[in-house]
């Protein structure tokens, strides 16, 4: 069972329009949806709050991770799909290295780039939504900033799992180590995405993957279209590891302050469970994620250095513009989501 | 499981938690065990963690040194 998902303009209409029908019988629908992403990409668009194209790109995803899109399993390596969706990871990939600076590297030292990617998350002091949260989010804000982050959250760990066999020696065995935890460590009641869904649940929100899709919008969806772009992409394996240190580092600190949110709010362990959980777990995780990971990466191949910094440098600057949106909107009392006539628009 | 594999390792994280791998036995003063979560654990050794015995990230709050 998937969610409905709305289209967001002509490139991801045409797509969700071929992915009703099998692949073998949806050529029209196919050439419409590539014209229309061609088109769309010629009129140089802001890939991180372009609604349509990262809609588009969450599909595509979806087709590999499952669970997003009622469609045939065999569209998952579709020739016209894949290459349309490595066009649009293309402009992506260039609008962020262009806005997101690397500045000057660390040595290609494990303890170098632990202390270097430790630093920059430091100086990441972009706006305190978790600050927020714990002291000031209404109930229906407390709402809207997790429906937010189960686009992700729901499923949890799975972008960087990819990343597993592009590795090896100490970096695969770091990312294992902290993917097993993601993952219940072999308790299923334990995998973080489904403590997730407990949250959920006690705010009365619905748990199933992409339920709220349509009405978050496209800088909610980049964070996550992002981290599975340098996932499935072999070429940027390096900016997956860095990704997940700064991922890391910036949480067990965050993570503390959400869990008070929720229990200022009166809310109780169903829903804090998986707040506290993080706290001890990301303070283990960020360890092995920055010297382990990334910085056995580096050791391995020096060449990856510029790619795991700015896998991390990414990571903060695309979540920071996301909870930048949720803060402005609560700030000026407006909600965060996309409201239905927007939707249906 | 051999013993070589059974040796826990702790690594001394610079300017962070001892980061322990491997089986230990973690206990209050008079013994009872503290329950561990996971596999590999982080020990605070800031004095600042809300969670104590284990890391939860404050020693970066408080810019906590090893190196000095």
């Amino acid at each position: 069972m998937t969610a409905r998902i709305s289209p967001r303009g002509a490139v991801s209409e045409a797509l969700l329009d071929a992915l009703r029908f099998q692949p073998d019988a949806a050529a029209d629908e196919v050439s419409r949806f590539t014209d229309h992403a061609r088109d769309a990409l010629a009129a140089r668009p802001d890939l991180l709050t372009d609604e349509d194209l990262q809609l588009t790109l969450l599909l595509l995803y979806g087709l590999h991770y499952g669970d997003t899109v009622d469609a045939d399993d065999q569209w998952e390596w579709h020739p016209d799909l894949l290459r349309t969706r490595r066009a649009i990871e293309r402009e992506f990939e260039r609008q962020l290295r262009e806005r997101v600076p690397v500045g000057e590297l660390p040595e290609p030292t494990a303890d170098a780039v632990a202390a270097h990617l430790f630093a920059l998350t430091a100086e990441d002091t972009g706006p305190s939504l978790s600050r927020f949260l714990a002291k000031k989010a209404t109930e229906e804000q407390a709402a809207e900033f997790v429906i937010h982050r189960s686009i992700y959250t729901r499923k949890e760990a799975d972008p960087h799992s990819w990343a597993i066999p592009r590795l090896t020696g100490r970096a695969k065995a770091a990312l294992v180590e902290v993917q097993s935890d993601e993952y219940g460590a072999g308790r299923p009641e334990r995998i973080h995405a489904e403590i997730f869904a407990h949250t959920m649940r006690g705010l009365g929100l619905d748990d199933t993957y992409g339920a709220y899709i349509d009405r978050v919008p496209a800088i909610t969806l980049a964070s996550f279209t992002m981290m599975s772009m340098f996932g499935l992409n072999r070429s940027l394996r390096g900016a997956i590891t860095g990704h997940l240190a700064a991922f890391e580092m910036t949480s067990s600190i965050p993570n503390r302050f959400y869990g008070n949110g929720f229990r200022r709010l009166g809310h109780g362990e169903d829903v804090t469970w998986y707040y506290d959980e993080h706290v001890e777990a990301d303070a283990v995780h960020e360890q092995i994620a920055g010297r382990d990971l990334a910085g056995g990466l580096a050791e391995q191949h020096p060449e990856l250095l510029p790619d795991i910094v700015f896998g991390a440098a990414a990571c903060l600057y695309v979540d920071g513009l996301a909870a930048q949106h949720l803060l402005e909107s609560f700030e000026a009392g407006r909600s965060s989501l996309r409201q239905p006539e927007e939707v249906l628009a | 499981m051999t013993a070589h594999q059974e040796e826990p390792v702790i690594v001394a994280c610079p300017d962070g938690p001892l980061l322990v791998r491997g089986h230990i036995e973690l206990t209050t003063p008079d013994g009872t065990p503290i329950e561990q979560h996971r596999r590999t654990v982080a020990l605070c050794r800031c004095g600042v963690s809300t969670i104590k015995p284990f890391c939860d990230g404050s020693h970066k709050a408080v810019h906590f040194r090893t190196d000095t």
